[in-house]
């Protein structure tokens, strides 16, 4: 029930940053700190999301077939394949090496 | 949700056909649906049921805070930090507003609806377009297009992973990761951005054992704003008053 709420809640705020977006007046957001700050963001989240979907498991560091999921998915995003193609070669590779070792 | 690649060609041409505005917007929305297909799967792979999934697609409709919200709660984060690591990384809807309220010019319940479409790609679409009425037709086209196919994707997506007794042996754990890369590398444009996203990541990793779960992803959140005051201060006083 508490997942709901986390759902919920985070809809209704992306929800709303959206509106303001289209609400407030110029002068708010035309701001370039606001700007630098929305602009590093999703750099800073989508990084700290990465290694912590591939080193973490709770509260403890772990190095599993993950890594191996990810070094080929970063081989992928280089060589600029599409998102679907990135996305399966990272499961492919992990499910394999999980596949030869067993609880990796 | 991926960067539309359509925004940087557009020969400058008088006035597009509607035709061609349409076709570009059709496009867009069939890459982002077969997007949502991995979201899909991989919010059921982490923990979410089909209809907790659905209500992150229709509602949140934003595709790296519907995967960041997912990312925290899976790990057995508290809700609310992935409700907040999903808006933080909605942050960036908002801006897109600032470039959107004069071409769409929406008013009362029209606006309401055009707010939920605010996404990369429908902004992508209407800023590409030179003259309004093919800018305004790009944003609406592109956005209830992607809306409908993204749904959809998600909903296929999930279906397909509820059957699965065991994500792990497929490797999906790693799908999230992975589809979080393919959002970074086209926003890591400059050695700052890299600094920083380096950074970001160290302080997060490092936060792991000391922090409760979803934590350490708002620490390298801290990080980026604290860069971009940092940065600000620095150019300010590189530029003579």
């Amino acid at each position: 029930m508490t997942l709901w709420w986390g759902v919920l809640g985070g809809a209704l705020g992306c929800y709303l940053l959206k509106l303001a977006g289209l609400s407030v007046p110029r002068r708010v957001l035309d701001n370039r700190t606001v700007h630098r700050v929305a602009g590093l963001l999703p750099v800073v989240l989508l990084a700290a999301l990465i290694v912590l979907q591939t080193f973490s498991t709770g509260t403890s560091l772990t190095v599993d077939a993950r890594v191996a999921g990810l070094a080929v998915a970063g081989i992928a995003v280089w060589r600029r394949w599409p998102f679907l193609v990135v996305v399966g070669l990272a499961a492919a590779t992990t499910a394999l090496v999980r596949l030869i070792w067993p609880g990796s | 949700m991926p960067e539309s690649e359509s925004e940087s060609v557009k020969p400058p041409c008088a006035v597009p056909d509607r035709r061609e505005v349409l076709r570009d917007a059709a496009g867009v929305a069939v890459a982002t649906g077969a997007y949502g297909l991995s979201f899909g799967a991989i919010a059921l792979a982490t923990g979410l049921d089909v209809w907790q999934t659905m209500a992150l697609s229709a509602l949140m409709f934003t595709g790296a805070s519907q995967f960041g919200l997912v990312a925290v709660v899976a790990g057995g984060g508290a809700p609310v930090a992935g409700a907040v690591t999903a808006i933080l990384l909605g942050v960036r809807n908002a801006l897109y507003g600032l470039r959107l309220t004069e071409i769409l010019q929406a008013q009362g319940p029209r606006r309401l609806l055009a707010a939920q479409l605010v996404i990369d790609e429908s902004t992508a679409m209407a800023v590409a377009r030179r003259d309004p009425r093919s800018a305004r037709l790009g944003f609406w086209a592109t956005g209830l297009g992607v809306f409908v196919l993204w749904n959809l994707g998600t909903l296929i997506g999930a279906l397909g992973a509820s059957w699965l007794a065991e994500p792990r042996v497929l490797g999906l754990d790693a799908a999230a990761p992975a589809a979080f890369l393919a959002l970074l590398a086209p926003r890591l444009t400059g050695g700052h951005a890299w600094v920083v996203a380096g950074l970001a990541a160290a302080v997060a990793v490092l936060a792991v054992p000391f922090v409760p779960v979803g934590v350490p992803v708002l620490l390298a959140a801290v990080v980026g704003v604290v860069a971009a005051l940092v940065r600000r201060r620095g150019r300010s006083a590189d530029v003579p008053a």
